[in-house]
């Protein structure tokens, strides 16, 4: 098991430098320069600010820089962003984005794992039918268009929550149920439709005649089993929900990194787009790993390493 | 002998979309304690319904619309659920028919042989898993001390059948339902598996209730056979009553499609013509009536009754009642029959 994930890990790596290799090639394909005030700047002048920037080089040749600054942890330092690094940029604004990202997931999968399995253990009653009615609004309703009909009601009719402010944790909690109703109908209709297979399997017939109560073949025998093809989309989910939060942070005027990654990329704002790029990527790759990790500990048969074999 | 089961008028019904099945038409049959009992038919005649109303383990969509389903002398079907929890897996457990897909994926063995233990009596869990330990030896697992930790599917399906009859016997029932353990498994395999459980039955005294559609596998470990045909019985009897005198033609249609020692491949085997009937309308005589080259014209108008064959036997056909004509049957079967008298003659002796 260590060594599958030492093995992992390495990739995970792999998979960064190949990222980062694509979006800097990608970038310079952009139109514009990172000067907002170029048309005042002479040729001369331009010149001079893009040597200093090296810019005046051959894209090859700055990438080879750019890498070599990567591979010791240096990801530059932002052109608009008072020529901050741009490590300290993501440290500043990580925080806020981590913690909505955050509550989302863990509000979105507990409650979706609840939906769907009360929907499945109630099949075809009123209960499945709300449940899936629930579900079916969560997913399709773009987090945008909740985050404002929340504001509307929660903040602005009824005041419960503040409007867009960030300091406490009631502030947190509109931007995270805006982003807790995608992952909360996706889990829940996964969820129904796998607990829904896994009651009629024998092996809950077993353990109802082993003398469990229905409560008891739930919670020893049913959830476990129907969680397994659940853990499989968290990760996809977890990249909806960053992508997701890159608006929601606008709406809410949260100071995250999203809210920074799409401000960098109006700017042509080199090093920043770079670094949030390759932050982004490393937490979804960490997120596959985790959820493929998590996956040999729920299902025994595919746990990795020792127990491919038989 | 004592009955410790006794089943009566049992009547089962599935609403399905296209309406009300009557699966189970008036079934009575009773178990006699340290026996075991058969229920032979063919796929949906209804014994694993039957079996399973007595563990309450069915279906939502069926309905026990009549009957009485007495365990020493109380009526299962008037106990609570918390009751019948306390039955299932301790006084009645059951063994399934499919080894491959009964046990939990993602519970170690040694868990679910101990989880019975656990939720009828007052045990600890090591004493429990130490117990798990035992059974799984008396089962014949090999090196039980190290497989406990084995999940389901590094087992074969022969041993994962040993297991599920581990979980089943773990606080040693007095009535074990077998629904065709052995159908999923190949020959040798089975002959293992009806060994093991004719060995078991000697160590706890317990008492089988064993569903099958193969008659090979009923004449070793049955003391009593009943042949079940469209959710009704239409014969039951010893064993050797069933297979060397049998009466009702169904019952003849089943022993003559069986291959004997004498069937070689010059010979076609036997088979009944036709299928089933319908049930969600049952006929109105004798159901099996449309298949049964000995049918009268009572047949399509009224069920037969049981007639006595002798204290133990008794079969639900026209052909025995006083004023039927004399009819020959299939000419295995008379060799059965004069077998039967042999046998009688021995006895006699």
């Amino acid at each position: 098991m260590t060594k599958y994930i030492l093995r992992r890990i390495l990739y995970l790596f792999l998979t960064l430098f190949i990222i980062a290799s694509i979006t800097f090639f990608l970038m310079k394909m952009l139109p514009g320069t990172p000067f907002t005030n170029q048309n005042r700047l002479s040729p001369e002048q331009l010149a001079i600010v893009k040597a200093q920037y090296g810019l005046d080089q051959p894209v090859f040749i700055q990438y080879l820089r750019y890498m070599g600054g990567l591979f010791q942890g240096n990801l530059g330092t932002s052109f608009q962003f008072n020529n901050e690094p741009v490590t300290q940029l993501i440290g500043q604004r990580l925080a806020p984005s981590m913690q909505i990202g955050a509550q989302a997931m863990i509000v979105g999968t507990v409650l979706g794992i609840l939906l769907g399995a009360v929907a499945a253990i109630r099949k075809n009653t009123w209960v499945d039918t709300l449940a899936t009615f629930i579900s079916i609004l969560g997913l399709s309703i773009p987090s945008f268009v909740l985050a404002v009909l929340l504001q509307f009601y929660l903040a602005y009719k009824w005041q419960i929550y503040p409007v867009a402010l960030w300091d406490n944790f009631q502030s947190s909690v509109l931007p995270t149920l805006a982003l807790a109703a995608l992952p909360l109908g996706n889990v829940a209709r996964f969820m129904r439709t796998e607990m829904v297979d896994v009651m009629s399997s024998d092996y809950i017939e077993l353990a109802k005649s082993k003398g469990n109560s229905n409560w008891q073949v739930v919670t020893k025998h049913a959830l476990r089993n129907s969680l397994i093809p659940v853990v499989t989309i968290i990760g996809p989910m977890a990249v909806s929900v960053m992508t997701g939060s890159m608006v929601v942070e606008n709406i809410f005027s949260i100071p995250g990194i999203g809210e920074q990654f799409v401000k960098s990329i109006t700017t042509n704002d080199y090093p920043t787009i770079m670094g949030l790029t390759i932050f982004y990527s490393f937490l979804l790759v960490l997120v596959i790993l985790i959820v493929d990790i998590l996956y040999g500990l729920i299902d025994p048969r595919i746990r990795l390493g020792n127990g491919g074999k038989e | 002998m004592e009955k410790i089961l006794d089943v009566k008028n049992l009547n089962v019904d599935f609403s399905t979309y296209n309406g009300t099945v009557h699966a189970i038409r008036g079934v009575d049959f009773h178990l006699n304690s340290g026996e075991t009992l058969a229920i032979v038919g063919e796929s949906g005649s209804g014994k694993s319904v039957t079996v399973r109303t007595v563990l309450q383990l069915m279906a939502k969509n069926s309905k026990i619309s009549k009957g009485e389903i007495l365990y020493h002398d109380e009526d299962l079907l008037k106990k609570s659920e918390k009751e019948m929890d306390d039955i299932r897996g301790n006084k009645i457990s059951m063994i399934f028919q499919d080894p491959m897909t009964s046990l939990d994926p993602t519970m170690t063995i040694g868990k679910q042989v101990a989880e019975p233990l656990l939720i009828h009596n007052k045990v600890s869990k090591s004493d429990a898993l130490k117990r798990a330990e035992e059974v799984l030896r008396l089962v014949g697992i090999p090196n039980p001390k190290a497989r406990m930790k084995d999940y389901p599917h590094q087992f074969s399906g022969g041993q994962r059948q040993r297991i599920v009859i581990a979980i089943a016997i773990v606080n040693y029932p007095e009535i074990l339902i077998a629904d065709e353990p052995t159908t999923a498994l190949d020959v040798t395999v089975q002959a293992q598996i009806i060994d093991l459980l004719k060995e078991l039955q000697q160590k706890i005294g317990t008492s089988i209730i064993f569903i099958t559609h193969d008659l090979g596998v009923v004449a070793g470990i049955a003391d009593r056979v009943a042949v079940m045909y469209a959710g009704k019985l239409v014969e039951y009897g010893n064993v050797d009553e069933i297979f060397y005198n049998p009466q009702h033609p169904y019952t003849w249609g089943l022993l003559d499609s069986m291959p004997t020692l004498d069937t070689d491949d010059q010979n076609r085997l036997n088979s009944i013509p036709g299928t089933p009937p319908n049930l969600l309308n049952p006929p109105k005589g004798d159901a099996f009536a449309p298949r049964n080259a000995y049918a009268m014209e009572i047949d399509e108008e009224e069920q037969p009754p049981f007639f006595k064959v002798s204290k133990t036997h008794y079969a639900a056909t026209w052909l025995l009642h006083p004023d039927a004509p004399k009819v020959e049957p299939p000419k295995s079967i008379q060799e059965r029959f004069e077998k039967y008298q042999e046998m009688l003659g021995g006895s006699v002796k």
